[in-house]
């Protein structure tokens, strides 16, 4: 049962973060017989706390200390991520694609990209083969395995006429960790909608329900909620040896740790270890390299909205099953290096797709656009943006949290290869449904950043990036990257399932080094 | 023969609400047809009733009684009443728009009450009523649904047996 641990326990692993990477990360490590603490930021709710409120759910989920966004970014809310037990895992929406063989070598095959900080990943497809495998299987991904894909919701259906009509062929329901049947004893999708604020009924693999009950059951582990790490602490030899956290009170209290993982998503992650400088690290922690908050990825995005001639409800049902990947390959004779993925996204409600549709607009013709709600499809675009070293994420030189932290300064501009593949995707998304007789078509701008990558990127040598294949960090024996921060660069595809199946690969490498007493 | 029925924004510009001060201080609103009523505790009556008129020209619909847009008033007179400066933006704002044409903003037409506003439209008085014209208008249950918007759903059992796929008009090629 959920443990607890004293706080000068030095033989503990610390895992900071509870998400996709933490979550999966803690679970994998007690289950091999690791003691493990993880500390995550934010409250710990229960599926009753989950309602079909897109406003409130937003609010109760979402992380909203203070970030400035700079460049092209939202400037008082650049990522929409989660601060909760379980992390942006009870938000996301469940789409769960692998790699691509050689998205994991751009830097090779792309060839050089003038002001794109490319590289290959230390690491290839054949190696992560299997730990995708073991992620699709805890995920309980449909369209792998034995798993069934979901059913078409309205939304798709009208997504997968309009492709046919246009020839393309790699059409579907996705690959969603989300239950088509009831398993790993979860129930099978009621169709709720509503998937991005929490699945009320668990449907939706997320840690909070899954991994981190889990690991409570095997007596080996305590997540600490409400517990906002500010600072890495380490010995004169550079390992390190615990964190400090403020509790719930906001006392700052330090657990001592045998290892530190991090896995705070991308702006947190790099913002913990540039606050962790010291006389030895001047820089921040695991940072000779200077890559540390560099080479900040969002994915390309863009959403098209359309008016379609017949009613289409597109709320209804799971939002994010059902995916066109035709454009995903690698194909530059369209005129940019990557590839996107165009997934169905309805609408968060009346007042989402006012907000949104068209920024800024008012007046009848606009409210005229509102009216017509039922009869709306949608459609996210999302595709490979590339690594600048120029975008990341550093410390507000002044101004800081109530904690006494830094606040995080994000910066994005968009590569022109982004921009251009975004204006591909937004023609391939329009003729989707025009070519069924939409009435208009929107085209939408990035949303507040989701997807977040790269921070601290895996690489083969020290001096390119922050850590090695497994997420350890090049520069500190005992300092793991555990989440999309190690991306070396972003493919096409939705995160989250790269990030289990590193964090699972990390707990198979942290284990059995820990057997060895290499730690 | 819609056209020559007066539409509420017309109806709205020759009838006016009956404003009745309260002892607290504060004002009730009164609908013409004393249908309902909207009561500010921190902005004064014409305040409040231009912002109201505001909120229908922002998200101008025909089928929506008044008491909808009222609903945006009384958030930010809430708002307001502990937050100084929004009451000051407010205040503000209303006297830039009936000072735009020498009379009162909302004696405007249709055409010259939109005008006024598009002045208005890169500061912060239109954004922060925009904002809460969509944020209290369209999640309102009794408008949304008006739109087509369903709203929870998960205790109904979601839309599995209830319409998730039931579109019936797309072509079979």
């Amino acid at each position: 049962m959920a443990k607890t641990f004293d706080l000068k326990d030095d033989s503990v692993v610390v895992v900071v973060g509870s998400g996709a990477g933490g979550g999966t990360l803690s679970n994998e490590l007690v289950q091999r017989g690791i003691n493990v603490v993880c500390l995550e930021a934010g409250p710990r709710l229960g599926l009753t706390d989950i309602i079909n409120d897109n406003g409130a759910m937003f609010n109760r989920l979402s992380w909203l200390d203070k970030r400035v966004g700079t460049g092209d970014l939202n400037a008082t809310l650049p990522l929409w991520v989660c601060k909760t037990v379980g992390g942006t895992t009870v938000h996301w929406a469940g789409a769960s694609l692998r790699f691509q063989e050689h998205e994991f070598r751009v830097r090779t095959v792309y060839g050089n990209m003038p002001g794109a900080n490319l590289l290959d990943w230390p690491t290839t497809l054949q190696e992560l083969e299997p730990f995708y495998a073991r992620a699709e299987d805890k995920l309980g991904v449909t369209g792998t395995s034995e798993i069934p894909r979901l059913p078409g919701n309205n939304n798709f259906k009208v997504m997968a006429a309009g492709a046919k009509r246009l020839g393309y062929t790699q059409v579907h329901t996705g690959n969603m960790a989300i239950n088509s049947q009831p398993r790993d004893g979860r129930p099978a999708c009621h169709q709720i909608g509503f998937c991005m604020s929490g699945c009320a009924i668990g449907a939706k693999w997320s840690t909070l329900y899954t991994e981190i009950p889990k690991a409570e059951s095997t007596g080996r582990f305590e997540i600490r909620p409400d517990s906002m790490v500010v600072k890495i602490n380490h010995d004169t030899s550079g390992k390190v040896t615990g964190v400090v956290y403020a509790d719930k009170t906001g006392t700052l209290q330090e657990q001592k740790a045998r290892v530190v993982c991090v896995a705070g998503n991308s702006v947190e992650t790099p913002r913990l270890l540039l606050n962790s400088q010291s006389s030895k690290f001047p820089n921040g922690l695991a940072n000779s390299s200077g890559q540390v908050g560099r080479n900040y990825m969002r994915h390309m995005t863009g959403t098209v909205y359309a008016i379609m001639p017949g009613r289409v409800n597109f709320d209804r049902g799971t939002q994010m099953a059902g995916i066109i990947k035709d454009e995903s390959r690698y194909d530059p004779s369209r005129g940019f290096a990557g590839g996107y993925e165009m997934e169905t996204l309805p609408g968060f409600g009346l007042a989402g797709v006012a907000s949104n549709t068209v920024a800024g607009a008012w007046g009848l013709d606009y409210a005229k656009v509102i009216e017509m709600y039922d009869h709306f499809a949608g459609m996210w675009l999302v595709g490979e943006d590339l690594p600048q070293a120029g975008n990341g994420v550093a410390l507000h030189p002044t101004e800081k949290d109530k904690h006494g932290m830094p606040v995080p300064v994000v910066h994005f501009k968009d590569h022109a290869n982004d921009v251009a593949m975004r204006n591909h995707a937004y023609k391939a998304g329009t003729a989707v449904y025009q070519s069924l007789g939409a009435t208009q078509v929107f085209e939408l701008p990035p949303f507040p950043s989701t997807h977040n990558m790269g921070t601290c990127r895996q690489s083969e040598k020290a001096q390119d990036g922050v850590c090695n294949k497994y997420g350890l960090t090049h520069d500190v024996a005992n300092l793991f990257i555990s989440d999309g921060s190690q991306f070396t660069t972003g493919g096409a595809e939705n995160p989250t399932l790269t990030i289990v199946a590193l964090a699972i690969r990390q707990a198979d490498y942290l284990a059995d080094q820990l057997s060895k007493n290499q730690m | 023969m819609k056209a020559h029925a007066p539409s509420r924004r017309d109806f709205l510009c020759s009838t006016s609400f009956v404003a009745v001060g309260l002892a607290t201080g504060g004002y009730m609103i009164l609908a013409p047809d004393y249908a309902w009523a909207l009561s500010t505790t921190a902005l004064d009556a014409h305040t409040a009733q231009t912002l109201l008129v505001m909120a229908r020209q922002l998200f101008p619909h025909d089928r929506l009684g008044d008491q909808y847009y009222a609903t945006v008033v009384e958030a930010v007179d809430k708002q307001a009443a502990s937050d100084a400066a929004l009451r000051k933006l407010l205040t503000d704002g209303v006297a830039r728009l009936d000072g735009a044409r020498g009379i009162a903003w909302v004696q405007l037409s249709n055409g010259a009450r939109n005008a006024v506003l598009k002045t208005e439209e890169a500061g912060e008085f239109f954004s922060t009523m925009r904002t809460a014209t969509i944020n209290n208008l369209y999640t309102n249950p009794l408008v949304y649904r008006f739109f087509g918007f369903e709203g929870s759903s998960v205790e109904h059992g979601g839309y599995i047996d209830r319409g998730f796929d039931d579109i019936g008009w797309l072509p079979n090629a």
